[in-house]
């Protein structure tokens, strides 16, 4: 591993002009993703700036919305009372991530921040646009089972891995960022980026910012919810298709709906046009299979994954199920 | 063929002197070049890339004041500067739970944290677990139900049990599999480890 400098502010500013003023500086949290990253050599900080002792832990109430932190661990977040009954379909997708020592050291700012596992951008001896811009996408005409099947570009057909973000999305969260500009807000759906012609870019958070929090709005998405991840063994394995899955459901109908899926983009995909035409349908099998139609349109697969192209629908129809508590 | 040689232990003679080598250099505290940022606003600590920075940890126990590198994983201080080797290295990128310690009370995995991020910490290993020379429950329980076959997993899956059930993921099979699915076991003695942690929830002994 290469050697770096390593910084340890105590307040938010230092931390952001420590990033300002280092092209090559880069935040650490948890760790579990840029040191492996770094081991492998596929990232090389020369400066490391360890946050952890910034103030950036809570998991409060902030009007209608709950704020997280940036530091607040996965494991803590995903067993807290507050999350629990607000937003138990986020306690559900953190569960499904990773296993219980890494859910102790992730923070909720680096989990978002997590790189592709495609292998091209693992194996530094291999090609990848998104670890080295212009060397090409080994993974296009090459092994690409675990790869996209939405908004996926010539230069970088890779998955963003995370499952809390996922929920996120379908949550309509916002992340606060705070940066040599001063803040500001991100709606979690602009947050990470498609690959488009530069697939190093995973997300529109600029040089030198730091994110602070994530709110999530109350939303009447607290029982029928499910998250379904589908992966190749039963606990600690990225997903190949994960479902996030919130209904508002009376008296038979669905007053509102919100739909996300992993595994499948660049980005968590969130559903749009397939949660609209679930509302004012009644709660049945036939619903939701016609929502998955609607969410698979445009849907390409490569050599390897067109496995994905009946994995995704399916696997969207048996969240609902589950969520809405459908036999 | 000439019958072999009887073999003096190197292998223990050397693994002494190493743990011995590497204790000295650990201990060898040098307070090293820290700077305090000379700009007011940056109440950073700095660290060069090749100065070693101060940190005190306490690891089982014991207090630690050393010297060290930045880049160095908590795993690696422990197993190569001070020959704690009971902590295991299977896969050194978070992928199987070998390395599995406790900090502040809370299990990780000691390969992906770097050990200056741990200053002023409590480090609980695989060696600070027993009470002297009586077992943990843990222990006692992993040996009768034959919870390993080659045992190189088996610190950290203990270490992984201990906290499963202290943080109340223990009340049935099923969600002790999942709860210690971060430990890997390429034996296979999946079984009889779920059997060990059984017993020792359902014994009721404080662990
Ligand atoms: C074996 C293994 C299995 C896993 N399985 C899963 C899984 O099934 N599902 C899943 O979702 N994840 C999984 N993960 C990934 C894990 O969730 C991430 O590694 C973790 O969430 C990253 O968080 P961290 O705090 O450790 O980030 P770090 O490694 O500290 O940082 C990651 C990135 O985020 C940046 N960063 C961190 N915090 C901030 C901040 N506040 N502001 C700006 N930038 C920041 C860092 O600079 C870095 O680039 C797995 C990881 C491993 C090793
Ligand atoms: S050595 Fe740390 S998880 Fe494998
Ligand atoms: S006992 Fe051999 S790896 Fe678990």
């Amino acid at each position: 591993m290469n050697q770096f400098q390593y910084v340890r502010p105590t307040k938010q500013k230092a931390a952001i002009d420590a990033l300002a003023k280092d092209a090559n500086a880069q935040i650490i949290a948890g760790g579990t993703n840029l040191i492996d990253l770094m081991k492998r050599g596929v990232m090389a900080p020369q400066k490391l700036v360890d946050i952890n002792k910034l103030p950036l832990n809570k998991i409060e109430r902030d009007g209608s919305n709950t704020r997280i932190g940036a530091l607040a661990l996965n494991g803590v977040v995903a067993e807290d009372k507050l999350v629990l009954e607000k937003h138990p379909l986020l306690a559900q997708a953190l569960n499904a991530g990773a296993s219980a020592q890494l859910r102790n050291m992730a923070t909720v700012g680096g989990n978002m921040l997590q790189r592709t596992r495609c292998h091209y951008f693992y194996d530094t001896a291999l090609p990848c646009n998104k670890r080295e811009p212009g060397s090409g996408c080994g993974a296009l005409e090459g092994f690409n089972r675990m790869h996209a099947i939405f908004g996926f570009s010539d230069k970088c057909i890779a998955v963003h891995p995370s499952d809390m973000s996922v929920a996120l999305v379908a949550l309509d969260a916002t992340v606060l960022v705070s940066g040599p500009k001063g803040d500001r807000r991100i709606p979690f759906i602009d947050f990470h980026r498609l690959p488009g012609d530069t697939p190093q870019k995973d997300t529109n958070l600029e040089p030198g910012e730091l994110i602070t929090a994530v709110d999530i709005p109350d939303a009447p998405f607290t029982k029928n919810v499910h998250y379904l991840k589908v992966r190749e063994r039963a606990s600690y394995a990225f997903a190949l298709v994960s479902v996030a899955a919130a209904l508002n459901i009376e008296n038979n109908t669905i007053k509102d709906a919100r739909l996300a899926m992993g595994g499948v983009a660049h980005k968590p995909w969130r559903l749009t046009e397939a949660e609209k035409s679930l509302v004012g349908k009644p709660a049945t099998e036939e619903t939701f299979r016609q929502a998955a139609e609607v969410a698979m349109r445009g849907a390409k697969a490569f050599k390897y994954n067109q496995y994905k192209l009946k994995l995704a629908p399916n696997s969207i129809v048996q969240a609902l199920k589950t969520a809405a508590a459908v036999a | 063929m000439n019958p072999e040689p009887e073999q003096p232990n190197h292998d223990e003679a050397r693994r002494t002197f190493l743990k011995q080598s590497s204790l000295l250099t650990a201990f060898a505290f040098t307070p090293g070049p820290v700077l305090q940022a000379a700009a007011a606003e940056i109440d950073e600590k700095v660290a060069s890339a090749f100065e070693k920075v101060p940190v005190r940890l306490d690891i089982n126990g014991q207090k630690h004041k050393l010297s060290i590198e930045p880049r160095t994983t908590l795993l690696d201080l422990l197993r190569e500067q001070l020959g704690l080797t009971g902590t295991k290295k299977g896969c050194d990128y978070g992928q199987c739970g070998a390395c599995t310690v406790h900090i502040d009370g809370k299990r990780v995995n000691s390969c992906l944290t770097f050990a200056v991020m741990q200053e002023g910490k409590e480090i609980t290993t695989i060696e600070g677990l027993a009470n002297g020379d009586k077992l943990h429950p843990m222990q006692e329980a992993f040996i009768k139900h034959d919870g390993f076959q080659c045992g190189y997993c088996t610190p950290g899956q203990i270490m992984s049990a201990v906290a499963c059930i202290r943080e109340g993921h223990a009340d049935s099979d099923d969600e002790i599999r999942e709860y210690m699915s971060g430990n890997i076991c390429r034996c296979g003695a999946y079984a009889n480890i779920v059997s060990a942690i059984q017993e020792v929830k359902n014994g009721g002994q404080k662990v």
